[in-house]
């Protein structure tokens, strides 16, 4: 164990390349019981990439990961799921750990999906899959929530009942939370630590630290340093009918 | 009554259908079929090994597809060539090195029609002995590699990410695939295992909501199969493999019409 008993990932210097090519390097960060950190920059930065570091998907990777725990609900960015698999969302919920039917339930419920229980996975839309991915990953309750971009396609309203979700989840369940999201208010409000990445660590610290450092201006605008600033009162992006963000 | 050629031939396919029932639904997830075909052919060798050394047909069918297996990995991880090509050179070179060598063994009498496509005949007590001994055994292996092996079934990131070990169950699915081989040649002939493993799941599929009910309609259909397939085979005296196929292939197109009652469009 580590000295620091809260600690549940910690990455050191940590890259990871493919035939050559860095997808992301030098990531320092970790992540502690009941703190939220945050990963933010732009597409092809290696935000998904940092959380299966983080996660031991990749194995080969540069740099260290020491992993203290192995109770851990993951929300993939994009999930590809085979219909000719016959998968109901009960199945689904099982899938990694045998769960009491009160914690799907309850799991399905906190989400809003509890009324899909038996439906086949492949009927269902889009953002009442991510509402099911959100269930399954909380249901086990896990020590450490790695959740990318949890909310995508999920309708405005659901999109904020959902954020406030998971701020009250990691005080209830007192677990680590890795977050990757691209609505920057929701990164304000709610993150402890934000990271912003573009293929490397280009500026981390507290919300108002990272609005406020030369980097993050670079890279997102001063726009979106004066959202960070003042988060309550503007927008940076926008909400398609679909109940998709369409980001800046 | 284990006498009598007929009551061994039941029970040898009665106990091979609970086997492959719950492999071919993986077999059908995974998208293995072709897999499970270079196998088989592969057990060819096999087989001839079997003759040569005056050894059981079903253990050197088991480590001469384990070795196909092995090599197969490890030329993936090799070579830049696409899996079903590699798939093809095993299968198919596989398959002719075994009939080469079979050329070469002009001391023994092969029946190459009972080894390709089976013979209720030559079902032997020590055959029996084998399958339910063998059976029970890999079904309860798959019981115990079921949480991962589905998981990442289902999505790889996922199980690995919440720690399962993916790549373990994957590994020990294939020597399970190389067993349920080595237990059903001498019944439905190597060109014909994967139809015993892929038609009746596909039958189930066709009919089952959940990965749960999939795994029991498609051993049922498997039984069932064995059943009328083997009462035909006695009848008209017709090959076991193919007529025990034949009966599968009849209960995946009754499954189909009750899919049409229900037709429900997936996307």
């Amino acid at each position: 164990m580590s000295l620091n008993q809260n600690i549940l990932v910690k990455l050191k210097q940590a890259g990871f390349r493919i035939n050559g090519k860095w997808l992301v390097k030098g990531v320092s960060l970790q992540i502690e019981k009941g703190k939220i950190v945050t990963l933010i920059g732009p597409n092809g930065s290696g935000k998904s990439t940092t959380a299966k570091i983080a996660l031991g998907i990749y194995k080969k990777i540069d740099g260290e990961v020491e992993k203290y725990t192995n109770k851990v609900g993951y929300v993939p960015q994009k999930i590809s799921i085979d219909w000719t698999l016959p998968l109901r969302v009960n199945d689904f919920m099982v899938l990694t750990e045998n769960l009491k039917e009160d914690a799907i339930n309850e799991a399905l419920s906190l989400t809003g999906v509890i009324h899909l229980k038996d439906k086949n996975l492949g009927d269902l839309s889009g953002g009442e899959f991510q509402r099911v991915l959100l269930a399954r990953a909380i249901s086990k309750r896990p020590d450490l929530l790695v959740l990318d971009e949890p909310v995508q396609g999920v309708d405005f309203t659901g999109e904020i009942a959902l954020y406030e979700l998971i701020k009250k989840i990691s005080d209830e369940l007192n677990c680590g939370i890795l977050l990757i999201s691209h609505d920057l208010h929701t990164v304000m409000s709610a993150t402890d630590h934000v990271v912003c990445l573009n293929g490397h660590v280009c500026c981390s610290g507290s919300p108002l630290d990272v609005a406020k450092n030369n980097e993050y201006k670079a890279l997102f605008g001063e726009q979106a340093s004066q959202i960070l600033t003042r988060y309550e009162h503007s927008h940076d992006h926008i909400h398609t009918n679909e109940g998709e963000i369409k980001k800046n | 009554m284990l006498d009598d050629f007929f009551i061994r031939a039941l029970l040898a396919g009665l106990g091979i259908a609970f086997v492959t029932g719950p492999l071919g639904c993986f077999v059908i997830w995974r998208r293995l079929s072709y897999f499970g075909d270079t196998l088989a052919h592969s057990a060819l060798l096999g087989v001839t090994l079997a003759y040569t050394m005056e050894f059981n047909i079903a253990i050197s069918v088991f480590i001469i597809s384990s070795c196909i297996a092995l090599i197969l990995i490890q030329l993936q991880k090799r070579t830049n060539l696409p899996g079903d090509a590699l798939l093809g050179l095993l299968a198919h070179s596989s398959l002719a090195v075994g009939l080469v060598v079979i050329g070469f063994l002009t001391f023994i009498r092969f029946d190459i029609m009972g080894l390709l496509f089976g013979d209720i005949l030559a079902v032997t007590a020590d055959d029996l002995l084998i399958i339910w001994i063998g059976g029970p055994l890999m079904l309860i292996v798959l019981k115990l590699i079921w949480k991962p092996l589905f998981a990442s079934t289902v999505n790889y990131e996922l199980a690995e990410a919440e720690g399962l070990n993916p790549d373990r169950a994957k590994a020990i699915f294939t020597i399970l695939m190389a067993g349920i081989i080595a237990i059903s040649i001498k019944m439905v002939g190597l060109l014909l295992i994967t139809g015993m493993l892929i038609i009746p799941a596909a039958m189930a599929r066709n009919i089952s909501s959940s990965p749960q009910s999939m795994v029991i309609y498609s051993i049922l259909g498997g039984l069932l199969s064995v059943i009328l397939g083997l009462f035909t085979s006695l009848q008209f005296n017709t090959s076991s493999g193919p007529s025990i196929i034949a009966a599968s292939l009849f209960l995946f197109i009754l499954s189909l019409v009750k899919i049409k009652q229900s037709i429900k469009l997936k996307n």
